[in-house]
């Protein structure tokens, strides 16, 4: 198919000056790609709690059991870890099943299926097998969701050999990056902050795929690199731009890819700007915001002019009622802060012999 | 059957019989004791449906036809091993014959047949799926959400319980509150059956009209084959010396040994003559020896392989 061609796209919308910008949600992106993958392919399905229903897993699949048939879009009971298994086996005899789910929180019940099966099936049998399954899940932040439905898994499932793992956090990379999701041969976990659904950015109508495994430049700058994940990638433009007010020119790379993690384009910039901000939704402890920093450690150390900050959440289960959540989540106030506080020391750094 | 029940005793006595020479580098789970199940679920199968197995393979790759000297092989660690000495005893797999992989978390493979069975619904390929698995598995969560959704869907799947009364060295009842496998598959509005499972005969009778009827479209069945395992949960010896099960409860289910039944009925019958029997053993025993002196000249794989094969590109 032509249009699989993966386009990459290094600018804040990956708008071409030539194109007419449509601009649509971030979940009608994700609807968009599905429809697509459901139309061009027929060994796609589309499985998960609700995926039928009139809400459609937040407009993310609706309408689409009346579209492509109750055969190929349906309701599962909740047994996260036995459907697992079983999108497993459909995948393995030639499907490519699309699981979604509500909550990343949920998926931790299917860990057995996800880690020790789909995650080993191609290893295992040398390569003689292989498990196209795209698993999506949401973390739930906000309005008092909770310790148990607002959780960000993602640096667990890219501690696993075998998993891909997607978060984008524009519309045009949700579509391109499912599309390529549901393509690709291996299992990927897609995870979307349920904050970005509302968002709106331009998407080509046609179908597209954007590659997994890269990072994307969403503004360049040069003295300080930002490595954004998913929605932090939107607070992070945000500190940028207030910060140029200030004269300060960060470059902000929204990762989109956590495994595999395109570490080069990361390095690449740090070496350019001398600094480096983490900024991840998850928390902070033994996760991908310490990889990527671990990272830069090892093959950038001469270029770094200051101590790497992460910002992420602290090492708690998220708290329920308002005002603790204002004080567990970062933003780009915590984003600015630590700008500052690297430049800062990179200042002292400089003047030390 | 008689064949496919002699090649696995042959294949797993030759295993523990050489196990001591270190030449097998892997843990083994052996299924002698069992043979029949296999044998005659495996009887009923064609060569495009789907098997999924478990820790205790290899009776079930066998019977489904796989090749010995790649299953021997996998077991040295060997290049030309099935699954390329990836795998090892746990995780074998034979992609011609649809073994599409061996799951050694008990229950793990339940639902991967189910999902196999679902993609045979969708393709509309009539193949049925055949699930391997031991009375351990259902203790765990997925046997029972399997079994729920095949029934939901009623999807073509076969599920067989080879039931050896233990989960490692836990007793069934030790884990049980009703010691009734066949009986639960009433709860989910399917047939379930308990047969001996030493009496390849009835095995496979069961068998063939549970596949029967799953390619009818009528939806899954639950077979619950009672047997025994005469060596210990793992590797080359019979348990009882480590004190981990009664010698005279081992002794009892040798005397309903499921080869020498069938081998009766086979001679009583007239069905084959001894010395037609003596002709199969003779060649299996050659086959056997000659899939060891495969694995043993096979090279074992490069060390540049490790980082290979993570993702299908």
């Amino acid at each position: 198919m032509p249009w699989t061609e993966l386009r990459e796209n290094r600018t804040t919308t990956g708008l071409d000056a030539d194109v007419i910008s449509r601009r649509i949600s971030f979940r009608d992106a994700l609807l968009e790609a599905t429809a697509e993958m459901l139309a061009s392919d027929p060994s796609v399905i589309v499985m998960g709690e609700g995926v039928d229903d009139s809400q459609g897993v937040f407009g993310t699949t609706a309408g689409l059991k009346d579209r492509f048939g109750a055969d190929r879009v349906f309701d599962v009971p909740l047994a996260e870890n036995g459907m697992t298994g079983i999108a497993i086996g459909a995948s393995i005899a030639g499907l490519r099943p699309v699981f979604v789910h509500m909550r990343n929180d949920f998926l931790l019940t299917a860990m057995d299926q996800i880690a020790n099966h789909a995650a080993k099936w191609s290893y295992m049998f040398n390569s003689r097998l292989h498990v196209p399954l795209t698993i999506r899940a949401v973390i739930g932040r906000g309005w008092g969701s909770g310790a148990q439905h607002s959780q960000a898994l993602h640096s667990l499932f890219a501690h696993i050999p075998g998993l891909k793992v997607v978060l984008p956090s524009t519309p045009f990379d949700a579509k391109g990056l499912l599309m390529a999701s549901i393509l690709d041969d291996n299992p990927v976990i897609f995870i979307e902050h349920r904050w970005l659904y509302d968002k709106q950015g331009h998407v080509p109508e046609a179908p597209y795929a954007v590659p997994i495994g890269k990072a994307n430049i969403l503004r360049p700058g040069k003295d300080l690199t930002i490595a954004a994940i998913s929605y932090m990638a939107l607070e992070a433009m945000m500190a940028a731009e207030e910060l140029a007010k200030k004269g300060i020119d960060v470059e902000v790379i929204d990762l989109r890819t956590i495994a595999p993690l395109d570490a080069g384009l990361i390095i690449e910039s740090v070496k350019k700007t001398g600094r480096l901000v983490v900024a991840d939704v998850g928390w902070i402890f033994a996760s991908i915001a310490s990889e990527i920093t671990a990272l830069v450690a090892e093959n950038a150390l001469k270029s770094l002019r200051s101590a790497p900050v992460r910002i992420g959440l602290p090492h708690l289960p998220a708290p329920a009622c308002h005002s603790l959540e204002r004080a567990y989540y970062p933003d780009k106030g915590n984003i600015i802060d630590a700008v500052n506080r690297a430049l800062g020391n990179g200042k002292q750094e400089k003047n030390e012999p | 059957m008689y064949e496919a029940m002699r090649k696995i005793r042959a294949f797993e006595g030759k295993v523990a019989e050489i196990y001591h020479l270190k030449e097998i580098k892997c843990p083994v789970h052996l299924c002698i004791g069992q043979e029949a199940v296999a044998a005659g679920v495996c009887q009923t199968l064609k060569k495009e449906d789907y098997l999924f197995s478990n820790h205790r393979g290899h009776g079930h790759l066998i019977a489904k036809g796989a090749g010995l000297k790649y299953l021997m092989a996998e077991l040295f660690g060997k290049k030309t091993g099935c699954s390329g000495a990836r795998g090892g005893s746990m995780h074998l797999v034979d992609i011609e014959r649809n073994v599409p992989g061996t799951s050694a978390i008990v229950g793990g493979g339940i639902p991967l047949a189910v999902g196999a069975a679902l993609a045979s619904s969708v393709k509309k390929n009539n193949r049925v799926s055949a699930a391997f698995f031991g009375d351990g598995a259902f203790d765990e969560g997925v046997f029972h959400e399997s079994m729920n959704f095949a029934a939901l869907k009623k999807l073509p799947v076969l599920f067989v319980c080879e039931n050896n009364l233990y989960a490692t060295n836990s007793p069934q009842r030790a884990r049980h509150a009703r010691c009734d496998i066949a009986g639960f598959a009433g709860a989910y509005g399917i047939k379930g059956v308990r047969v001996d499972g030493n009496d390849a005969i009835e095995v496979h009778a069961a068998a063939q009209e549970a596949v029967n009827n799953a390619r009818l479209g009528r939806g899954p069945a639950l077979i619950e084959a009672m047997t025994y395992r005469w060596m210990g949960h793992v590797g080359p010896e019979e348990d009882w010396k480590k004190g981990l099960r009664e010698k005279t409860e081992l002794d009892s289910w040798k005397g309903s040994c499921p080869i020498k039944k069938i081998k009766r009925v086979l001679l009583n019958e007239n069905i084959a003559a001894q010395n037609e029997i003596d002709a199969i053993d003779a060649r299996i025993e050659a086959d056997v020896n000659e899939a060891v002196e495969f694995a043993r000249k096979s090279p074992e794989p490069e060390g540049k392989g490790l980082f290979e094969g993570l993702f299908c590109e």
